[in-house]
């Protein structure tokens, strides 16, 4: 494997963002099982080229995320490929937790009284990540829920599965264009724990060589064909 | 869940008929009822909505399917704002089940979905970005043109997490209809995609209609 350039852990209810370079890794793993890590990626040379789930869905016909899918841009490129995945199944549906949602569940607990075991939400916590790129709600896409699953019936009713928790499980990101990343460790909004949870995330950045022409995710569908064929298109263009 | 109204649309106060390829944009206070009427059937309204005292507080996909627990937009859903505050309600809906999980076509994404060569087309996301553009006072821009509903479409999602594009459910003459619950402008491109059997590769205009508070 190629040489770590980073590795840390989180504990849930942490936020951090950083720029990483195209063929760049970051492999995520959910150590206890039961975390939620939600992302969203941004153009660092054009904030408002974004995460699209929706394009990212229907580009594939899949609700869920897991190996061989691409995350899209708005504007027809990959962010990223899922090259490994143990889990089966992300969402990207569901949002964030907000303050309402967080106290309704898990009840208050401010700064004051628990330091940084404070019940700290997703919605705030991206609003924080933004601001640092000037950003602002109004930037706030749907994000990546990744570790958790949640599936939906012939009805349309959505149901999150905490029986897809596994501990130790891993999904592997190759960035396919230089992407800001914005991530949050906070739970997702619809974990039916008792308590606010408290597990632990770790992340691994890593140089890896880049897709090749018989790679998977470019093979897995005839769309990610095209995509990544937008940014060869892209990286032969673009002065950066 | 199929529901009919009881209005009339006699005694609509607005009446408008948006070509497809077209946008419509207009503010809907608190309390009036507005609908969208499918003409000739299976043409997808692409549907955004702001808080017309703050447009930054917009439509949310995510929001509105969390809250409810359901994908589907139909009587009875509360559209959410990505404040998690509720927009407007669906009063009735004579199609049984609506979209907002697909998003908006856009040339960028119709190269990914269907061809390189197929670029140059017109897609809602033009629709969008002309109408911010041509309506600056609204004070918006493309950060503002997020995950829309596709009223008249039908996305179902399979148990083992595919996303299909159905036959619709839509026919000429259905509609759905919904109550402002604070003042909104409601941002329509009428779909003009030619690539997708959805519509039978025949984009197709709708009516929109408004009724006073109270009718």
């Amino acid at each position: 494997m190629s040489a770590i350039i980073h590795s840390d852990t989180m504990k849930s209810g942490k936020h951090w963002s950083f720029s990483v370079r195209r063929n760049t890794r970051l492999r995520l793993t959910d150590v206890e099982g039961g975390a939620n890590v939600a992302m969203l990626f941004y153009n660092p040379q054009n904030l408002t080229e974004r995460y699209n789930a929706p394009d990212t869905l229907k580009c594939q016909h899949t609700f869920r995320l897991t190996t061989g899918h691409c995350l899209y841009s708005d504007m027809g490129r990959i962010f990223c490929s899922i090259v490994s995945d143990t889990h089966g199944w992300h969402d990207t549906v569901c949002g964030n937790s907000n303050k309402v949602i967080v106290a309704r569940k898990w009840g208050e607990a401010s700064y004051q009284t628990h330091r940084n075991d404070w019940h700290q939400n997703g919605f705030d916590s991206f609003l924080v990540e933004l601001a640092k790129y000037g950003m602002k709600r109004r930037d706030l896409a749907a994000n990546v829920n990744w570790f958790s699953k949640v599936a939906v019936d012939e009805a349309g009713v959505i149901g999150f599965d905490p029986s897809a928790a596994k501990p130790g499980a891993t999904v592997e990101l190759r960035f396919e264009m230089d992407t800001l990343i914005l991530f949050h460790t906070c739970p997702h909004p619809l974990d039916p724990a008792p308590e606010y949870p408290r597990k632990t995330v770790r992340f691994d950045l890593f140089e890896g060589p880049a897709a090749l022409e018989d790679d998977a995710c470019r093979l897995s569908a005839p769309e990610n064909g095209r995509g990544f064929e937008n940014n060869r298109i892209f990286h032969a263009c673009s002065c950066h | 869940m199929i529901k009919e109204s009881h209005l009339s649309a006699e005694s609509a106060s607005y009446r408008k008929v948006v070509p497809a390829g077209d946008y419509w944009m207009h503010v809907v206070n608190k309390g009036e009822t507005f609908r969208i009427l499918d003409l000739e059937g299976n043409q997808a309204a692409d549907t955004l909505f702001f808080n017309a005292d703050d447009p930054h507080e917009r439509y949310s996909a995510c929001d509105t399917i969390r809250e409810q627990g359901n994908v589907f937009i139909t009587t009875g859903t509360v559209l959410m704002s990505d404040l998690c505050r509720p927009m407007l309600t669906v009063t009735a809906d004579t199609v049984g089940r609506h979209d907002t999980l697909g998003g908006a076509c856009a040339t960028e994404s119709n190269t990914v979905r269907y061809a390189l060569e197929k670029f140059f087309m017109h897609a809602c996301r033009d629709s969008f970005l002309l109408a911010v553009a041509e309506n600056e006072h609204y004070g918006l821009d493309k950060r503002d043109i997020a995950h829309n509903i596709n009223f008249f479409m039908n996305v179902p999602v399979t148990a083992q997490g595919g996303l299909t594009f159905a036959d619709g459910l839509s026919a000429r003459g259905k509609y759905v209809e919904m109550r402002a619950e604070m003042n909104v402008i409601v941002l329509i491109s009428n779909c003009p995609q030619l690539n997708n059997p959805c519509n039978a590769y025949n984009p197709t205009p709708v009516e929109v209609l408004i009724w006073d508070a109270g009718a």
